[in-house]
């Protein structure tokens, strides 16, 4: 049926291809100013906290403590992590070994496949991603989930945390595209997330958190 | 896209029109949407170079329409996602049921997808025992109370929150009446969070796929389409063939069109883009992955250079918003899958003119939807074309039951009026004819119902003929 009707629906597109001319030059895309780094910064975080993204901008490696600041303030439980991601081995060794006593919560690592642990990440309280890049100008993280940090940890869980790279965010997405050379190396999936999840459709009221995570926490690190 | 049994479209019309609740609850949102785009669209010669963009991004797409579906389908293949032709709604059901059934799998959960609507892929599946739910939040709502979408953005937007307060207490066990937004919000979340765990399938729609890498690009705020496309074990996405694109590259503007246009963001909360199944190693994401491509009359619109723009169309819904008459009889109306200004050009173009040819004499071609759709579709254009071919059947006419409307008394009615306007003494004749008895005439018949909301307009009882051989012209 499929091979039938595939050869039909192309035959039919290849006659009518033929009477039309090509079409006109295209014309350039759209020019966006080249930020600073600060600048960028405080475009990526004006936008994303417009959406209620709470964003916050910290020191090289000094982000483990805000984020200590951020799970105790909300009483996280536990928190699903990526061992092998590279934020892993940073957050690993910062833990302490008695998190109860400090009010922590547990790191609890995804354990794969998805067959065997969809039943403890339906149940994790936050999980905390790394990230690949930003985007200034309309103000969004880019996830490139791979073996190490599967896609579900940024969806599942009601609270995700990511960790942003200040020199990661691009100005456009057309930028990171380019830069990054994506059309060479796509893989199963890359996600662009500018917000908790949310909703408009009763009366256009916008609620937040509907089906993917209430919260997302940013956590922009600057390098020395 | 089968319309309701018996479709008459002035009967639904005349209904809307009285329905106050329905005229409110639509002229709140749309007002709301234009601001919105407004906003977003700013700067006037930023938002014109935006459009001239996208327009020649889709117009680009559609010249290479055939080479780009090959590409497409050989780089999704490289990359294990199973690509499946569909050249009629049926064949694209029987697809989805044919993986359903190689799993044996009776639970499906759905992002939102109009490609899915046209099919009427939930009433099928149902017929074949097997669950669909819809996860978006207003498909989710309409689709509890047994109805069709309003509007292709916003699906629910005809019901105010004290009637989804009511279907949520009706329809879902255990649920109290609240109008609380949050609330129903959390009802909800909490009832689909079960069905994305549970089920066995998940279906999603797509708003580009991208030729050059075979990727599907997916725009939502919810989540419920990322989690269709990752949690269950087999990942469906149906799409209408003229989705596809060129390039990576390509995105980024259509992407901002998009979403500025559709409803007022820079961004959408999620933009997801998908390439493969599970790979080896991976720990999540779907094992396998089915892309069913869509013609439905599509391949055949293609055959024609004006009506072609159609299909240049990317899903915004913001000529509904700015349609005056969308905004005052809303989307159920028109009795077709697509409501609206793209609803009357696409819809008799698939249905033929003889069941959905009357849709495209509901507008005053005033041009709102071509001076804000994203993609420059010349809709009112289109829609003159459509009318015309309503009425005649030359050998220029393409559309589907062309010259249907054509009768005996029309015809003469041309033919007189042909016959009057070349010979200037039957012109003269007449002329005076008219003068004396147009006043006279009872209006009676077609006339009746055209001056019930016009004033029959008064024939002078001298031609400006007359008048100037008589009294000369002054300022010659």
């Amino acid at each position: 049926m499929s091979k039938r009707s595939r050869d039909q629906i192309l035959s039919r597109l290849h006659s009518a291809d033929r009477s039309i001319a090509s079409p006109s030059a295209a014309p350039c895309s759209l020019t966006f100013k080249t930020l600073g780094r600060d600048e960028k910064i405080d475009r990526l975080k004006g936008l994303m906290e417009a959406v209620r993204t709470e964003v916050h901008v910290v020191g090289s490696q000094n982000w483990i403590e805000p984020l200590k600041v951020v799970l105790q303030k909300r009483e996280i439980k536990t928190l699903l992590y990526a061992p092998q991601a590279p934020i892993g081995d940073t957050l690993k060794n910062h833990w302490p070994a008695e998190a109860d006593s400090e009010g922590l919560p547990q790191l609890v690592p995804y354990q794969g496949p998805l067959e065997n642990f969809k039943d403890q990440l339906f149940h994790m309280d936050a999980a905390v991603t790394s990230t690949r890049g930003g985007i200034a100008e309309t103000g969004a993280i880019i996830l490139w989930p791979d073996e190490n940090e599967p896609r579900l940890m940024s969806l599942v869980p009601p609270i995700h945390i990511a960790v942003l790279e200040v020199e990661k965010i691009y100005n456009t997405f057309s930028e990171a595209i380019e830069t990054e050379n994506w059309p060479d190396k796509m893989p199963t999936n890359v996600v662009l997330i500018s917000g908790p999840s949310k909703t408009a459709d009763i009366e256009l009221t916008l609620a937040f958190g509907v089906h993917g995570p209430k919260e997302l926490v940013v956590f922009i690190v600057r390098s020395n | 896209m089968p319309n309701e049994a018996g479709f008459n479209f002035r009967r639904n019309v005349s209904r809307a029109l009285k329905d106050k609740q329905l005229r409110k609850n639509f002229k709140l949102a749309m007002e709301n949407f234009i601001l919105k785009r407004k906003q977003i669209f700013s700067d006037e010669d930023e938002t014109e170079q935006l459009r001239a963009i996208g327009c020649a991004i889709k117009v680009r797409a559609l010249t290479r329409l055939p080479n780009l579906l090959e590409q497409l389908e050989k780089k999704c293949t490289h990359n294990g996602i199973q690509v499946h032709w569909a050249e009629t709604t049926s064949q694209a059901n029987q697809h989805v049921l044919n993986i359903m059934n190689a799993h044996r799998a009776t639970r499906l959960v759905k992002g939102k997808s109009m490609v899915s609507e046209e099919m009427e892929l939930n009433e099928f599946l149902q017929k074949n025992g097997i669950e669909a739910i819809e996860t978006d939040l207003g498909e989710f709502i309409i689709q509890l109370n047994g109805e069709k979408p309003s509007h292709i953005i916003v699906p629910a937007i005809h019901k105010n929150k004290a009637q989804i307060a009511q279907i949520f207490h009706e329809k879902i066990s255990g649920t109290p009446y609240t109008e609380d937004v949050e609330t129903l919000n959390a009802i909800a979340r909490k009832t689909l969070r079960r069905k994305f765990f549970e089920a066995q399938v998940g279906l999603s729609g797509v708003n580009f796929a991208v030729a050059e890498t075979g990727t599907l690009c997916l725009v939502e705020n919810e989540g419920n389409g990322r989690m269709c496309t990752t949690l269950p074990p087999v990942h469906i996405a149906v799409m209408g063939l003229e989705k596809v694109v060129e390039k990576l590259a390509d995105l980024p503007p259509l992407l901002r069109l998009l979403t500025g246009s559709a409803t007022g963001q820079l961004i959408t909360t999620y933009v997801n883009m998908i390439t493969s199944p599970r790979k080896e190693g991976e720990k999540d994401g779907p094992l396998e992955v089915h892309l069913i491509i869509l013609d439905n009359g599509r391949s055949k619109i293609m055959a024609d250079p004006q009506l072609r723009q159609t299909l240049q169309c990317i899903r915004c819904g913001t000529c509904l918003n700015h349609c005056p008459v969308y905004t005052r009889i809303g989307g159920h109306a028109y009795g077709f899958v697509y409501p609206g200004p793209i609803g009357k050009i696409l819809n008799p173009q698939v249905e033929g003119l003889r069941k959905a040819g009357v849709l495209a004499t509901a507008s005053s071609l005033c041009e709102a939807c071509a001076e804000v759709c994203p993609v420059k579709i010349p809709i009112p254009r289109l829609l003159r074309r459509l009318r015309n071919e309503s009425y005649s059947n030359d050998s220029f006419c393409t559309v589907k039951e062309c010259g249907c409307q054509q009768n005996l008394i029309d015809s003469l009615a041309w033919k007189g009026w042909e016959l009057i306007n070349t010979h200037p003494r039957i012109h003269a004749v007449g002329r005076k004819i008219t003068g004396v008895l147009a006043a006279r005439i009872p209006p009676l018949g077609p006339l009746k119902q055209w001056t019930r909301c016009r004033t029959l307009p008064q024939f002078a009882a001298k031609s400006l003929h007359q008048l100037v051989e008589e009294q000369g012209v002054e300022n010659e």
